[in-house]
């Protein structure tokens, strides 16, 4: 177990009043949430909720317009660039739906988890090559395929590659765009299960944006519900889903056959 | 242990013209530890709403809801997971599991979750496997694929993983023989014998008569028709 020494009384991440527009389009309006240490957080939401943008402006690819987030009380909005880009680095992790923006896809599989150990310092060859292979291993690609190419690898594959990648730096933070979109059923399954096992056994906090409401039950403590660029509804995973209070929430799950 | 005072409960079907269904006002209810109270009452009295309620599944309109000094009516998701993860256990009727986790790994769960050593954690839920039944070769694999009586019998080992001082237990011996059926009656006896408060919905009266200590009729709290 690598769990940090983070006051687990104090909230990770918080964020007040972030807005997001385009032109006079509102992208997010208003967000307002706390996120604690081993927390995994769902947002929910058709397409053009919103909900990426978000995503977007909380791990510091998009610029946000107005508000706070606070990151173990330091302000990420108003930092400067290089530091924000050191806790990109470190600290935080971003995975992508499509593994093609998180990996890079002409390095090997074990160059690609090593590259963000030399990033944050790691020198010694030897070292960097069995951390990269213990962290194929966690995410159940075999050692002897640490030398090819993920264009190599099956969908499934990649993304499992990409969360090595991610995690391999042990962050705080990690956020995930529909980390299982795109995948088969079976495929989904496996990588809900791997997610669930790291997040408890490292810790992390997780915020975590998709469209599937049956990967939110799984995966999130709680759950965020967004419209037009709004927070609709929040809560408990489970009671958001069995006890919406929000009529676009009720329309929402009641359109799913099962989840 | 379980504190329940003045609860009330509405659904309000935004996308049915707004109706709102009251379902439930002014529900009582104190167990004490050791105890095990059953809900009864008709299909459709509200045994499953007020179960759901203590659990934080559902939301109370109004009301109180005090368990081991947090009031779960109010409480922030936050506190409820906290709830859950060390006080209140709840055996729900289904297993919700992602698929491809293996069975002892579902019935550990609970306790990995309190930071219990794996090992630990393991031995456990193949002590309560094997207690219920279900047999070795297939600890190893999902429970997805299982029939109904052994989904229910790992969904119990899974409730019973850890000594939670609450439990809720919704139709713990539904689908079971005779054999696993005392098994988990027995279960229900050592929780209550180690101080745990339980709420439970029997329609198995004999199952019933054994293990509550009290009867408490949800019909009692059903809202009279609005005037």
């Amino acid at each position: 177990m690598t769990m940090h020494d983070v006051s687990l009384d104090q909230p990770l991440f918080r964020v007040d009043g972030l807005t997001k527009r385009y032109g006079q389009r509102i992208g997010c309006a208003d967000v307002i949430f706390d996120l604690w240490p081993g927390e995994v957080l769902g947002i929910v939401g058709e397409s053009g909720s919103g909900k990426s943008t978000l995503l977007g402006c909380l791990a510091g690819h998009m610029q946000a317009d107005e508000g706070k987030i606070l990151y173990r009380g330091r302000n990420t909005l108003t930092m400067p660039e290089p530091e924000r880009r050191v806790l990109s680095r470190t600290e935080w992790a971003f995975v992508h739906q499509n593994p093609r923006d998180g990996l890079r896809m002409g390095v090997s599989a074990g160059g690609n988890v090593g590259e963000r150990l030399m990033a944050i310092g790691a020198r010694n060859y030897g070292e960097i090559r069995e951390t990269a292979t213990d962290w194929l291993g966690r995410v159940e690609i075999a050692g002897e395929r640490i030398d090819d190419r993920p264009r190599q690898f099956s969908g499934g594959m990649q993304q499992r590659l990409q969360i090595a990648r991610n995690l391999v730096t042990s962050p705080r933070l990690v956020f995930m765009d529909e980390p299982t979109g795109g995948l088969d059923v079976s495929v989904q399954a496996r990588l809900l299960d791997l997610l669930r096992g790291l997040v408890r056994d490292m810790g992390l906090s997780v915020i975590i944006v998709t469209h599937d409401l049956a990967v939110a039950r799984l995966l999130a403590d709680r759950l965020m519900v967004m419209k037009d660029g709004h927070v609709i509804e929040q809560g408990l995973t489970d009671q958001v889903l069995d006890d919406p209070q929000a009529a676009y929430t009720q329309l929402l799950v009641s359109s799913v056959l099962q989840v | 242990m379980i504190e329940i005072e003045n609860l009330s409960k509405s659904f309000t079907l935004h996308n049915q013209g707004g109706a709102v269904i009251p379902v439930m006002a002014g529900a009582h209810l104190r167990v004490e530890p050791g105890e095990c109270v059953a809900l009864t009452g008709q299909s459709g009295a509200g045994k499953s709403t007020l179960m759901r309620m203590i659990y934080g599944n559902y939301l109370a309109a109004s009301g109180s809801i005090r368990i081991g000094g947090v009031d779960v009516a109010t409480a922030t998701p936050r506190e409820i997971i906290r709830l859950r993860r060390e006080t209140l256990g709840y055996v729900s009727q289904f297993l919700r599991v992602v698929p491809r986790v293996p069975t002892r790994t579902v019935v550990a769960e609970p306790l990995l979750a309190l930071g219990k050593p794996e090992g630990k954690a393991h031995a456990r839920a193949e002590e309560l496997l094997t207690m219920l039944n279900i047999p070795e070769r297939l600890w190893s694999l999902s429970p997805t694929t299982f029939s109904g009586g052994e989904q229910q019998r790992v969904n119990i080992a899974r409730g019973f993983a850890h000594e939670y001082p609450a439990m809720l237990l919704d139709e713990p011996t539904a689908s079971l023989d005779a054999r696993n059926r005392d098994v988990v009656l027995s279960l229900i006896e050592g929780a209550k014998a180690r101080g745990a408060a339980i709420i439970g919905i029997f329609h198995d009266e004999g199952a019933r008569n054994q293990v509550c200590d009290r009867v408490v009729d949800v019909t009692g709290f059903t809202p009279k028709v609005a005037a």
